[in-house]
């Protein structure tokens, strides 16, 4: 048997071992094993890879992988678990950026008459590499705040729609006269356009983005494994893109939006007047919310990005604890778009060791909601807003949010009375059963938790 | 790259995406961050494209210079992909081994 047989058995073994690895992620309970199975399969491909005729200088290789081994290990180390939505966005990045420098590399491999196929799939992979590389960079300084406002001017779908079409065009010269000069337009658009095409996307719709980006990524393996004939890249990236899409799709679907309008347009452009929220709003001191939850036998919990801003969840744990302890049931609902990232409180709540089993989504709740004591809202806004329901000229008329007014009693955590990142009003705080516990969501937590004790 | 080669690989594609779907659909919201960091570990597979480019010498400096720094970046995506995937469910508990 040649080695490039053997190469391609262990690729079939390695495709396998990915498929077994996301398979496993279906319960939390082997979740662990299976990320283990996966990076396995990773292992045996790129060992495998090593043994190809075409490899014949091996320092390149391994001063590159003991590099980037070594800054991934320290990134994945040191990064805090608030900041993981951040963490991704940067490793879809790196991604992107390695396909746009396979597919570069190609071309320059290549450089005699290389058929149509093989052009088409190079460029392919660079253009969604590029896209990748500064869309992803430009959600990392969203995500860390680096970058605040949102970015939207008259005309920006034109000038984007623009800058695509001359994509396209280049993309096209490219594949007939495979030509640098075409190569280089194309790769300086599709940066551009990545940058322009996440820049007007505000920050309530990152989940949105990171997910796609995350497709994308996926996207551009798959194009690289065409490029370089490869059964392995092709299953792989296919696997991440639909993983992406799919987390694209819920996201979507959460905030009740098409995938165009998260894309093409703000909340502030989803149109429709107000209506006049009547009622008033009623404070409480620590000591009354004490009071409350000292007599509740259910509690929900309802977590949102600003229990992630303001370090809330390890307290957050000792006050559920606590109130267990107090005979009281407590739960946690969570929102699919609450933070940033799909996901993203649930890994919060299970750095503060919160028990998986308690952590409930948005409709196994809602439909319990009457029977529920105290509702606990910890930064989130948007998410729990009844407008939503009832006001049919709300922008957000239609969104699934969580029902926490028809708990008996909601308690607000909230810094001021500042509206949610949609710049939407919340009738929720006007409501005659709703208690507001102004302050900051970790001390205000600390302080319950003092006086359980 | 002869056309027969190029159906084949479109083919795979195809039933990888139906296969990805499935297997995506399965994994509950809870999971959805470790999904997300696992999934972008998996595309960092480019590294063996990568690998082929910078581990060869015969081919212009460019290419390999090109090479080893797809080889980097991807390195990067595959080890801090996997690792803080492992981080992160390591954290997932029951209530019982509390």
């Amino acid at each position: 048997m040649d080695s490039k047989l053997i190469i391609n058995l262990v690729y079939v073994i390695s495709s396998f071992l990915f498929i077994v690895g996301l398979k496993n992620l279906s319960s939390p309970a082997t979740a662990r094993k299976g990320n283990l199975i996966s990076s396995l399969g990773m292992f045996i491909a790129v060992v495998a890879t090593l043994f190809l005729n075409e490899i014949i200088s091996f320092k390149f290789i391994l001063g590159a992988v003991i590099a980037g081994t070594i800054v991934g290990i320290s990134m994945a180390r040191l990064i805090a678990m608030t900041s993981m939505p951040e963490m991704v966005a940067l490793l879809n990045g790196f991604g992107g950026l390695s396909s746009l420098l396979v597919g570069v590399g190609a071309y320059y491999q290549n450089t005699s008459s290389p058929s149509l196929f093989f052009s088409i799939v190079v460029v392919f992979s660079i253009v969604i590499g590029a896209i990748t590389l500064t869309g992803s960079i430009l959600a990392w300084a969203k995500l860390n705040g680096t970058v605040k406002k949102p970015l939207q001017y008259m005309g920006q779908q034109f000038f984007n729609a623009g800058i695509l079409f001359a994509i396209i065009y280049f993309s096209y010269t490219f594949s007939v006269n495979y030509d640098i000069n075409s190569l280089f337009f194309v790769i300086g658009l599709s940066l551009l356009i990545g940058i322009f095409a996440v820049a007007p996307i505000g920050g309530a719709d990152m989940p949105v983005v990171i997910s796609l980006l995350n497709s994308y990524s996926g996207l551009a393996a798959c194009a690289a494994g065409f490029v370089i004939q490869n059964n392995l890249l092709i299953v792989a990236g296919a696997l991440v893109g639909a993983s992406g899409i799919i987390l694209t799709q819920i996201m979507c679907k959460a905030m009740n939006r098409k995938l165009s309008n998260v894309l093409f347009s703000g909340f502030s452009s989803a149109g429709g007047k107000e209506e006049e929220i009547k009622g008033e709003v009623s404070p409480i001191s620590v000591d009354d919310t004490y009071l409350i939850l000292e007599a509740a036998k259910n509690v929900c919990i309802v977590p949102g990005y600003g229990m992630a801003v303001a370090q809330a969840q390890h307290a957050v744990r000792e006050l559920s604890e606590l109130l267990e302890e107090n005979g009281c049931e407590v739960n946690f609902a969570i929102h699919p778009v609450a933070g940033r990232m799909p996901g993203h409180m649930n890994v919060l709540l299970a750095e503060a060791n919160v028990p998986y089993e308690i952590l409930k989504e948005m409709d196994d709740v809602n439909p319990i909601m009457e029977n529920i004591d105290v509702c606990i809202v910890i930064g989130a806004n948007d998410v729990v807003n009844p407008a939503a329901r009832e006001s049919e000229t709300s922008p957000i008329y239609g969104m699934p949010v969580i029902n926490v007014d028809q708990a008996n009693t909601v308690l607000v955590l909230k810094r001021g009375m500042a509206s949610g990142f949609a710049g939407i009003q919340n009738p929720l705080f006007f409501k005659p059963n709703t208690r507001m516990l102004f302050g900051d969501a970790k001390s205000s937590i600390q302080e319950l938790v003092a006086e359980f004790k | 790259m002869d056309s027969s080669l190029a159906v084949s690989l479109t083919f795979i594609l195809l039933l990888s995406i139906f296969l990805g779907v499935e297997l995506i659909s399965k994994v509950p919201s809870t999971l959805h961050t470790p999904l997300m960091s696992g999934s972008n570990a998996i595309s960092g597979i480019t590294l063996l494209g990568a690998m082929s480019l910078a581990g060869n010498s015969d081919d212009p400096t460019i290419v390999v210079v090109l090479g080893s720094l797809a080889v980097f970046f991807a390195t990067l995506n595959v080890v801090g992909g996997y690792f803080v995937t492992d981080r992160m469910l390591e954290m997932f508990k029951k209530k019982d081994n509390q």
